[in-house]
């Protein structure tokens, strides 16, 4: 692998199946009683987020920290970023700081691409979100849920997957579309006509514009619902929120029309109400929560992946 | 490149049963009868095979053994003080026998002893599962050329080796045939 993780669609197949098999290893360190490895003893991890996050963020600390690894948290708010800082000024200190890897959100789509090919910081860099492009690690813990679920250690060939919601804001669709199909995954997109990006038809999935119909006809086997992004909708998309979340939202009447075995997720934070109710999220097809605790084990296989091993072709 | 066999299949038979039992002999010595204190791990990939060779052997000539609660693997992957320097290797699973290694005489198994870092990272690794009686080393082929103050306790054969040479570990559970090769 090379030193950076900008997006889903840069890693082949073998390099996307090794890290979920790394991962596999992470997650049984954290069933440990001492769940800490001291790999990454030694090396500085900095946190930089420009945006908002809970478990993307805690998520990452905790797998540096499971890793040994010293990390530093930084986000824009309370920051020189506030007195009005450039990225390129802000990433420059890092690297005058000794930072070895930098895990970067940014509300810009390709913040983490310039941070990469700027020449500003020599470490590794991980994309954890930039603007409505792409979210290559909760690409990798979603696949990582979907295999831990239904396939036990095989790959997602001819797995049904719908994405059902915000696809045209979000990042996790982005990243979900291109490692699925990487994976051998069907991706099935389900959404209002206002919420797909304006070329649909150049994306390697089906499109549907009816929720009900597509539980009905194509029996997915994962069905993941997207946050409705309303930080990032300067337009009206759906009339009213009531109208969406009886047409496009997960309820309890939809979740019976699931075929055995089939589950359902979210990235999170969920709009409970919107475009998924509480009966749904918190039933046992529900795999929220199984999602959160999967991300540190394939956040830990990024960042090992990324920090150790030879450097010498990519820089 | 020449390759001398220098183990046969029937050698390393052999010398697993020799170690089977004097693991059993010197474990007498601490506990007057069973199996019940030792715990047997084998180190990814050829370890593994070998552990489970003894730990058959030890099953056979010591009725009322729990295997599940005797054999177990360690992963040592994290605990590797190259990993900066090498190409990044694949973590395989890390399985403790349910009754843990606390206070227990834990065998470790490899195949190959040479500097010695992959028993120090071992050593650490097992750190973090508790804190064993007593850690022993039990390798199929000591080649010499240590880097580290660390030995065997039971040995299947010691070749002496020049540094620049290769030992090849076959074993018929991961290869096509059981042997042992010197490449040079």
């Amino acid at each position: 692998m090379s030193k950076y993780l900008l997006s889903a669609g840069d890693l082949s197949r073998a390099q996307a199946v090794e890290l979920l098999d790394i991962a596999e290893g992470m997650a049984d360190v954290n069933d440990r009683e001492i769940k800490k490895l001291p790999t990454l003893r030694g090396k500085t991890v900095v946190n930089l987020f420009f945006e908002d996050s809970t478990r993307t963020r805690i998520s990452f600390e905790l797998a540096a920290k499971r890793l040994s690894a010293d990390v530093i948290n930084f986000s824009a708010k309370g920051s020189s970023v506030s007195k009005g800082e450039s990225l390129k000024d802000t990433a420059q200190t890092l690297e005058a700081m000794g930072a070895d890897a930098v895990v970067i959100r940014h509300q810009a789509s390709g913040a983490a691409n310039v941070l990469a090919h700027s020449g500003w910081i020599n470490g590794a860099i991980v994309n954890a979100g930039d603007g409505t492009h792409e979210h290559p690690t909760q690409a990798l813990l979603d696949a990582f849920t979907m295999r831990k679920r239904i396939h036990g250690k095989n790959s997602l060939d001819g797995l049904k997957v719908a994405i059902v919601g915000d696809v045209l804001h979000s990042r996790v669709a982005r990243s979900n579309l291109l490692l699925l199909n990487t994976l051998g995954a069907e991706v099935h997109f389900v959404a209002p006509p206002t919420l797909l990006p304006a070329n649909p038809a150049s994306w390697r999935a089906k499109l549907h514009y009816s929720l009900d119909e597509t539980l009905l006809v194509e029996k997915p086997d994962v069905v993941m619902m997207l946050r409705v992004q309303a930080e990032r909708m300067n337009a009206s998309f759906f009339p009213t929120e009531r109208e969406y979340s009886r047409i496009w939202g997960f309820n309890a009447d939809r979740l019976k029309t699931l075929k055995p075995g089939a589950f359902l997720m979210h990235p999170g934070p969920m709009n409970r109400g919107l475009e998924i109710d509480a009966v749904s999220a918190d039933s046992p097809q529900s795999t929220v929560l199984e999602q959160v605790a999967n991300g540190v084990s394939v956040r830990m296989a990024v960042l090992y992946s990324l920090l150790s091993g030879e450097r010498s072709t990519d820089v | 490149m020449s390759a001398r066999t220098v183990l046969s299949s029937d050698d390393i038979d052999r010398a697993v049963t020799r170690i089977a039992h004097e693991i059993l002999e010197a474990n007498t010595a601490l506990q007057k009868s069973g199996t019940s204190n030792l715990v047997i791990l084998g180190i990814p990939t050829r370890g593994v095979l070998l552990a489970e060779r003894i730990a058959k052997v030890i099953a056979r000539n010591e009725p009322g053994t729990d295997v599940s609660q005797l054999l177990g693997r360690l992963d040592i992957t994290m605990y590797r003080d190259d990993l900066a320097t090498n190409p990044t290797r694949a973590v395989t699973e890390t399985h403790i026998p349910a009754q843990g290694i606390e206070d227990k005489v834990v065998v470790l198994v490899d195949d190959v002893l040479f500097s010695g870092r992959t028993i120090r990272a071992a050593l650490d690794a097992l750190n973090d599962f508790g804190r064993p009686r007593a850690v022993k080393l039990a390798v199929l082929v000591d080649r010499g050329h240590r880097e580290l103050p660390i030995r065997a306790d039971f040995v299947g054969k010691n070749l002496p080796t020049a540094r620049e040479e290769r030992i090849r570990v076959q074993l018929a559970e991961s290869d096509s045939e059981n042997s042992v090769v010197i490449e040079s």
